[in-house]
């Protein structure tokens, strides 16, 4: 009897195969939203994952503020100075390498070019930390970041952009108020995640940037990277203590600073690329409702058409439970359909935008089940109130239905 | 699913539907009132009588006379308001809707005015379609299927769909899905009323040969005359009463 139900119901889809395909129009874009929405969000996860292992896996990040995320109140913390570098250096030996880090935007003027940038204000071991390479020149030595000379690296953009053609080493560029030499030509780190350019940027040594360009001594971030992996842990804990004494923070009470490793950093992102993702997902999950309720209307204008078939099978014999069985079946068979459409139609989109948006393509069977699951679901839910009235229809009547 | 201990209190033996046992159909005082106080219809106003396994009965009368309403009680979709129908020795009053379902499924065949075959489904899909809720199998069905159309001589045309069948043809397959699940009662309810006269004869004699070669127990709607000589027994109804019965086995 089910085998002959679904037989029954494939026949009845078949037989208006145009009005079933539109009756499942909000299905399929509900299941094929949520679909991309997700695997473009997994693939934007991966992505970041391994951007941040890019950026050096064994790196940390120092930041004021007694928050353990990022973006704490770093506010009410005092900032870092050089001479914390300075100490760090010369108390812990298993740093590799250390780098303070500012940033803040300024104009970039090159001949007739000009863009807003990133200015960074660092260190020559900057590129050791962040493992970025010069594809040309070089860093700054320790006399011209003892100096506060002009000079400066710039990002892959700025080349592109403002020196087509040309190698900018020598070249002097305006940045912000002070004219600064060309030293070195960063590689090209590709898109980074949220649209922001990487490569965007000019890196100048940290005094230049604190005297001409900040006005100010402050140091927000410093980047330490350790000469292995597993050396992450041991080095985040002497850099603590070593911050702790010089912050003179009491014993037993919570630093005014953060020691954050990147799979922390990378943490974060994840969770918010998470709450994105359900979110969208929540909003296409709305089409679903929406095309639950144009099942609905289709089924009931169903039973109305069908009334008469409805009354003869109940006076061949039909029971009540299996003339709504019928109707249930043909409405989550409809709905499954669509899920199933939704599924590839999806699948082939995020396939398609993903090199679009530069994020692999991550395929996760599970959503796609529990999309198809669902889908069957809204059929059963919005096919069980026109299900039953097909079910209570008085035969008599309904084989004069007319 | 109840359909297996509904079925046991329904005894699908057909052995006792004859002329030993209780009568097959007894209506005992049977009203059916519609409505209350000024408004009050009353379609079936106390109506007695028997039908035998084996007999070809014609009920008549003019609209409104209680024909219909005794013929959809006769086909359990309806129930005595007062007094009572007893099928086979059952008083259906006591039953559920699914025991009744079972009881049409079982042992009761439609034929209509309308004909009322599934539209855009082949002649012998609409056969199995009574068969498929008596859990027949695929082979069985088929098998059966095609015996009901040889019996109806529409043999070859199992693959039509109603569009592409004559009315008279029409109410051939209907016939044959009527009596494909091997009925106690067929009830043909103004059978002819859509055929012109010389099909409605050919419908009448196929009618009245089921009855005289399968012992199958009719009963029909009609208010033609002719049409209602192919009976052995009449039943006349007025304002919900039976006013004459006549036995015209003679004249058959």
């Amino acid at each position: 009897m089910i085998g002959n139900t679904l037989i029954m119901a494939l026949n009845e889809i078949r037989r208006n195969i145009l009005r079933s395909g539109l009756t499942v129009l909000g299905i399929v874009i509900g299941v094929a939203a949520v679909i991309i929405i997700v695997t473009l969000g997994s693939g934007t996860t991966a992505q970041v994952g391994s951007e941040i292992s890019k950026m050096g896996s064994n790196m940390l990040t120092l930041m004021p503020g007694g928050n353990r995320r990022m973006g704490g109140a770093a506010g009410s913390s005092p900032p870092f100075e050089m001479a914390d570098v300075e100490a760090l250096r010369r108390e812990v030996p298993d740093i590799a390498a250390i780098a303070p880090y500012a940033q803040r935007t300024a104009q970039v003027i090159a001949g007739n070019e000009n863009r807003q940038s990133n200015v960074v204000g660092t260190t020559g071991e900057f590129i050791i930390v962040r493992n970025w390479n010069l594809t040309s020149g070089r860093t700054f030595t320790l006399a011209e970041e003892q100096s506060g000379k002009a000079v400066c690296i710039v990002g892959s953009t700025i080349q592109t952009d403002m020196f087509p053609g040309q190698d900018p080493i020598g070249a002097s560029i305006r940045v912000g108020k002070i004219s600064c030499e060309v030293i070195g030509v960063l590689e090209s780190k590709g898109q980074v995640m949220f649209g922001g350019d990487q490569d965007l940027v000019v890196a100048l040594p940290i005094r230049t940037y604190q005297r001409r360009l900040a006005g100010s001594d402050r140091i927000p971030q410093i980047f330490i990277s350790a000469f292995t992996p597993e050396g992450l842990g041991p080095l985040k804990e002497e850099v603590t203590n070593v911050m702790r004494e010089r912050r003179r923070v009491p014993e037993g009470e919570e630093s005014n600073f953060n020691v954050l490793d990147m799979t922390e950093v990378s943490e974060v992102m994840e969770s918010t690329i998470g709450v994105m993702t359900t979110f969208l997902s929540a909003i296409a999950g709305v089409s679903l409702l929406v095309g639950g309720i144009g099942i609905m209307n289709i089924m009931l204008v169903s039973v109305t058409e069908r009334t008469r078939e409805i009354g003869i099978r109940l006076a061949i014999g039909a029971t009540e439970q299996e003339v709504m069985m019928q109707f249930l079946v043909e409405a989550a068979m409809l709905s499954a359909f669509g899920g199933f459409a939704g599924i590839v139609i999806g699948l082939a989109g995020a396939a398609a935008v993903a090199p679009a948006i530069n994020v692999p393509f991550v395929f996760e069977p599970f959503t796609a089940f529990l999309a198809f699951a669902f889908s069957a679901i809204v059929g059963v839910v919005f096919g069980y109130m026109p299900a039953r009235r097909a079910a209570r229809l008085n035969p008599i009547e309904a084989l004069r239905h007319e | 699913m109840t359909s297996s201990s509904a079925l046991a209190d329904l005894s699908l033996d057909r052995s006792d539907d004859g002329v030993s046992g209780p009568p097959l159909v007894r209506f005992e005082n049977v009203y059916k009132i519609y409505g209350d106080g000024e408004s009050q219809v009353r379609a079936l106003d106390g109506v007695s009588f028997e039908i035998k396994s084996g007999e070809f009965v014609a009920v008549m009368g003019a609209s409104g006379s209680g024909k219909s309403t005794t013929m959809n009680m006769l086909g359990c979709l309806d129930v005595p308001t007062r007094g009572q129908y007893f099928f086979r020795g059952i008083d259906v009053a006591t039953l559920s809707s699914d025991q009744l379902a079972l009881l049409r499924r079982y042992f009761l065949g439609f034929v209509f005015q309308g004909f009322n075959l599934l539209a855009r489904t082949s002649a012998l899909e609409n056969l199995e379609l009574p068969l498929i809720y008596q859990r027949l199998d695929k082979a069985t069905r088929r098998r059966r299927a095609m015996e009901a159309l040889d019996t109806v001589g529409l043999l070859g045309r199992e693959h039509h769909t109603p569009a592409e069948l004559s009315g008279g043809q029409q109410q051939r397959v209907a016939i044959a899905r009527a009596i494909v699940t091997r009925p106690s009662l067929l009830l043909a309810d103004e059978p002819t009323g859509n055929l012109d006269s010389a099909r409605s004869h050919e419908i009448m004699q196929l009618l009245a040969n089921l009855n005289k070669e399968h012992g199958l127990t009719v009963v029909l709607v009609t208010h033609e005359d002719d049409i209602a000589a192919y009976a052995h027994r009449r039943l006349e109804f007025r304002d919900g009463k039976i006013i004459g019965e006549t036995d015209v086995q003679h004249a058959a």
